[in-house]
């Protein structure tokens, strides 16, 4: 238990800092550029399909670590 | 059909709904049978973060700079990410202390200081009255808007109405009813809010599902999907620069980092978000669903914001309608009764849900914190000695929820029309992020101090004043607009917005950079300088070691107290019943029973009843209290860290312990092994001896059988006589040398050889030995070619015994090659910074699984049985102790049927301390 504990943690801190990046400068300032995608700036696009990894991913990290 | 009594119709039914799920929910704890007892009402609860601000302040923000609105969404997402790190130990914490409220974890933390938990207090509702009265504006201009339907109108100036006509006055009024009926019916004490928490989950369902709706209706009613909303906003000039946004966006990206940091903060920081997240909490194990669940309910109420505010800019292209009221004007635009009305009521569940459990937060912090210990300290009052407080309680927490609304509604008046929704709010984010040093410190480092703490909370809350509150009342003309411009009393280094000299960025961003940097830079300086006395570094120890040790915290208590003063004291607050609960309780647990005046009141029981009292009144006010029934002698900082000591020297100890039997364990490994290998080695020895004999038994026994003969038979012939004799001289000849080479194995093996090292020349030495075996290649008929490059560097060696080496390559290759026309190649190159020296032959090659054995003693290739033996056996073996001696390596490479090439390398250099040292040993 103490060990699912300690690697969760750390997952979920890897996430968080993994997210830090994703949603700063210079990574966003690459998606901050007049192009669509299937019509939405690139931009909104990148932010809340990031934004969706990240949680699908802590959750994976949350849901599967107990399981075990 | 919106009109004005529907409107205040519906809204008094949804929240007497509210009310009954709250009710039900209360009730069904009193039976015992929670319903939020569950991860997913628990994240939803989390989700009162989303506010009216959330709710039409952040289409009012995209309107303005699109995605300028979504560090406040994001920071919480990441943060979320360490509170299985942070919150389950701020969680655990709260628990094991009974904390009622942030400024009681604060006031706990730093000695039980009624000080600082009034100044937290302090900071929290002048903070969050901003807030407070942003939701009063939402609701209000939402309800006014929706009045003229189907025009849409903006609602006048604030200041032109009087008071009793101001619709948010009324606003105020309900809302300040609804939360004294909601939160305050009873004393909770140590129990949770479960109806009000219940409610909360409703409201956050209800005001997602609205958005959703509106959203689902601009983008897919109004207009063909995302990607028609966004194209025809493309075509517009002013509103295309909004689709790249981040240069867009007033400070860039410093100020999209610093918003993100600051709604880090603020989820939580914010009284509310505390007071969900960690007071009603009711298990640790609800966090692990909320970290992944909370941060989708945020991205699901946030997809369409992107859609409603451009469809907002392209309904009202000529900036006549407020962006902050899109979310309820395109419905009322396009007709959609219905929906509106939807959209209302989600507005209005937003805003209830914020103001209804901020307002709980906060007047439990101004009972407990703030005026309970004020009244506790005033003799004249002897409220120590009335005999029931409950009613006292819980009338000032009615009066503060009066009271803080009220202030909420004076804001509204004062500030309330210069800033749009957005801006108020983050004037709240920032006030309550000044409690950060002060929390996380004290959750993690110990030093941290009580005046430390107060240090920085006002220096940070100072700035906090200096450059966002003082200013946002200039702008209302409550202060001169010269206080802005050219600063106090002329001073322009002193501009509250620009403080020395600090331009360029936005109004938010300075502000953090500066409270913060006030702040943290205080609390650590002045912690730094001070030194802490045993109630504060009991409680640091209790609090930043709150994992690795449980409870504790009664063993640090000295003095006398008598039991009966104790309950009574317990019963004023909690009811003489829950009173006699807790010492039937303690009594059981140490073998008396209760009632009995003799019950001794030791430490444990003392602290028992503290916890208690916190749980209902806080820990400052708790302290007050059994400080004034129990005597206690005072613990010197250096007793208190004697007996604190104790307890972590018990785990040190144990870790000590645990770390000498690991050596142990590791020890006997080795001392296995190393048997293991000396077993090995005895194996070896008694394998090389029976070897031996046996070797030499085989010459032995042919001379012996050849001398029989001779002794035998006198009658022998002479040619006869001639032919045993030179057997038995061979047989002899290789009895010696075998001898010697086992001598000579041995003093090798044992480093006791003499090695006489000089720079030796191998050019030399291959014409030398390959002079030496011609005869025996020219008797076989053998081919002997030698390949040696014409300029060879000087290694550093022993003479003779290269020479042994080449000699034994060189016969054993003759011994094996090819017949009839036996080849022998020898080479010597420079290769990889060594000298290597190549023995090839063409005979039948060497198996694969025999190449590393020849180099063992007494191995020799080919079936022994059937095949005579022709050499020692102890060639190689010799030959490869020589040349690994001076550093270099020996090896063969072969295929059956394609001869075998023996090689050895040689370093090149003169010869160096590590090679010689066996001579040093030997002389």
């Amino acid at each position: 238990m103490k060990g699912y504990e300690r690697r969760t943690g750390q997952r979920l801190v890897a996430l968080g800092l993994l997210g830090a990046l994703a949603f700063n400068y210079p990574i966003l300032g690459l998606f901050n550029r007049a192009v669509t995608v299937l019509g939405i700036p690139l931009l909104y696009a990148y932010i809340f399909a990031a934004w969706a990894l990240l949680i699908a991913a802590m959750a994976l990290v949350v849901e599967r670590g107990r399981a075990k | 059909m919106l009109q004005g009594w529907v409107i205040v119709l519906t809204s008094i039914a949804y929240l007497g709904l509210l009310f009954g799920i709250a009710y039900y929910a209360d009730q069904r704890a009193d039976r015992g049978r929670s319903i939020i007892a569950s991860p997913y009402i628990y994240s939803l609860s989390l989700a009162v973060y989303a506010t009216a601000w959330t709710f039409y302040g952040s289409v009012g923000r995209a309107a303005v700079d699109g995605v300028g609105f979504l560090p406040i969404y994001l920071g919480p997402t990441l943060i979320i990410a360490l509170w299985w790190v942070v919150m389950r130990k701020i969680l655990r914490i709260s628990k094991q202390h009974r904390i009622t409220s942030l400024a009681d974890f604060v006031a706990s933390r730093y000695g039980k200081s009624a000080l600082v938990g009034g100044v937290v207090t302090v900071i929290a509702v002048i903070g969050i009255v901003p807030y407070i009265s942003l939701q009063l504006k939402a609701v209000s201009n939402s309800f006014v808007i929706l009045l003229q339907y189907p025009e849409i109108v903006m609602p006048a100036t604030v200041g032109a109405v009087p008071v009793l006509q101001d619709t948010a006055f009324w606003v105020a009024s309900a809302l300040a009813i609804f939360t004294i009926l909601f939160g305050t019916r009873h004393l909770y004490a140590a129990e949770h809010h479960e109806g009000m928490v219940a409610a909360i989950a409703f409201e956050s369902l209800v005001k997602l599902l609205a958005f959703l709706a509106v959203g689902v209706f601009v983008t897919f009613v109004v207009y063909d999907g995302f990607g028609d909303v966004f194209s025809r906003a493309a075509a517009e000039r002013e509103l295309a620069p909004m689709l790249t946004p981040i240069e867009s966006v007033a400070g860039g990206y410093g100020s999209w980092v610093w918003l993100t940091i600051l709604s880090m903060l603020a989820i939580m920081f914010l009284p509310r978000q505390f007071q969900v997240t960690v007071i009603e909490n009711i298990d640790e194990r609800h966090l692990n669903k909320a970290i992944w669940l909370f941060p989708l309910y945020m991205l699901a109420i946030n997809v369409f914001v992107l859609p409603i505010a451009f469809g907002g800019r392209l309904h009202f292209p000529d900036g006549t309608v407020d962006a902050d009221t899109f979310v309820l004007t395109i419905p009322m635009f396009e007709r959609q009764e219905l929906l509106t009305l939807l959209v209302f009521i989600g507005g209005l569940s937003a805003a209830t849900g914020m103001v209804i459990v901020e307002t709980i937060a906060l007047s439990t912090m101004v009972c407990n914190d703030l005026v309970m210990p004020l009244l506790l300290r005033m003799r004249r009052l002897a409220l120590a000695q009335r005999p029931d407080l409950t009613g006292l309680l819980l009338g000032i927490r009615r009066g503060a929820i009066v009271l803080i609304l009220l202030l909420g509604y004076v804001y509204f008046r004062l500030a309330g029309e210069a800033y749009a929704l957005v801006s108020i709010g983050l004037i709240s984010f920032a006030a309550v992020a000044q409690f950060a040093p002060a929390v996380l410190g004290g959750i993690f480092w110990k030093s941290g101090t009580r005046r430390g703490a107060l240090a920085g909370l006002a220096a940070g809350f100072g700035v906090w004043m200096y450059t966002l509150l003082l200013p946002a009342l200039a702008r209302s003309d409550w202060l001169p607009r010269s206080f802005l411009e050219a600063g106090p009393l002329g001073i322009e280094l002193l501009r509250p917005l620009e403080l020395f000299g600090l331009a360029g960025l936005d109004q938010i961003t300075h502000a953090m950079i500066w409270s913060m940097m006030a702040n943290a830079g205080a609390y650590v300086a002045v912690s730094l300088l001070d030194t802490q006395s045993a109630e504060e570094h009991r409680q640091a120890s209790l609090f930043v070691d709150v994992f690795r040790r449980d409870g504790g915290g009664a063993r640090l208590w000295r003095g006398t107290a008598s039991a009966p003063d104790l309950h009574a004291v317990l019963a004023r607050f909690l009811g003489a019943e829950a009173a006699d609960a807790v010492f039937a309780r303690y009594a059981r647990a140490h073998g008396g029973t209760w009632p009995d005046p003799a019950l001794e009141a030791d430490a444990d029981l003392v602290h028992a009843v503290e916890t208690q009292l916190a749980a209902a009144i806080g820990a400052a006010s708790a302290r007050i209290m059994v400080a004034a029934v129990a005597k206690e002698e005072a613990l010197t900082i250096d007793e208190a860290r004697e007996l604190l000591d104790e307890a972590s020297q018990v785990v040190a100890y144990s870790h000590r312990l645990e770390q000498k039997s690991r050596e142990l364990e590791q020890a006997t490994r080795e001392l296995k092994a190393a048997n293991e290998r000396l077993t090995e080695l005895d194996r070896m020895k008694d394998d090389f001896i029976s070897t031996v004999t046996h070797e030499l038994r085989t010459p032995l026994t042919s001379i012996r059988a050849f001398a029989e003969i001779l002794l035998d038979r006198p009658d022998l012939d002479a040619d006869e006589r001639q032919r045993f004799l030179g057997i038995i001289t061979r047989e002899t000849e290789r009895l010696t040398r075998m001898i010697n080479q086992v001598l000579d194995l041995a003093k090798l093996e044992s480093g006791k050889a003499e090695w006489n090292v000089a720079s030796v020349d191998l050019r030399q030495l291959i014409d030398d030995s390959v002079a030496a075996t011609s005869q025996l290649f020219k008797e076989k008929g053998i081919a002997l070619e030698t390949d040696v490059a014409p300029e060879l560097p000087l290694v550093a060696a022993d003479h003779d015994r290269i020479m042994q080496v080449l000699l034994n390559l060189l016969s054993n290759a003759a011994k094996f090659c090819g017949r009839p026309d036996g080849r022998v190649r020898i080479a010597a190159r420079v290769a990889g910074g060594d000298l290597r020296v190549d023995v090839a032959d063409n005979g039948p090659g060497i198996n694969p699984r025999d190449r590393e054995t020849i180099f063992e003693k007494f191995r020799q290739v080919g079936d022994t049985l059937t095949a005579k033996p022709q050499g020692t056996g102890l060639g190689l073996p010799i030959s490869r102790q020589i040349i690994e001696h001076f550093g270099g390596r020996i090896w063969v490479e072969s295929a059956p049927g394609r001869g075998s090439t023996f090689s050895f390398t040689l370093p090149i250099g003169p010869p160096h301390a590590g090679r010689d040292r066996p001579t040093l040993a030997a002389a």
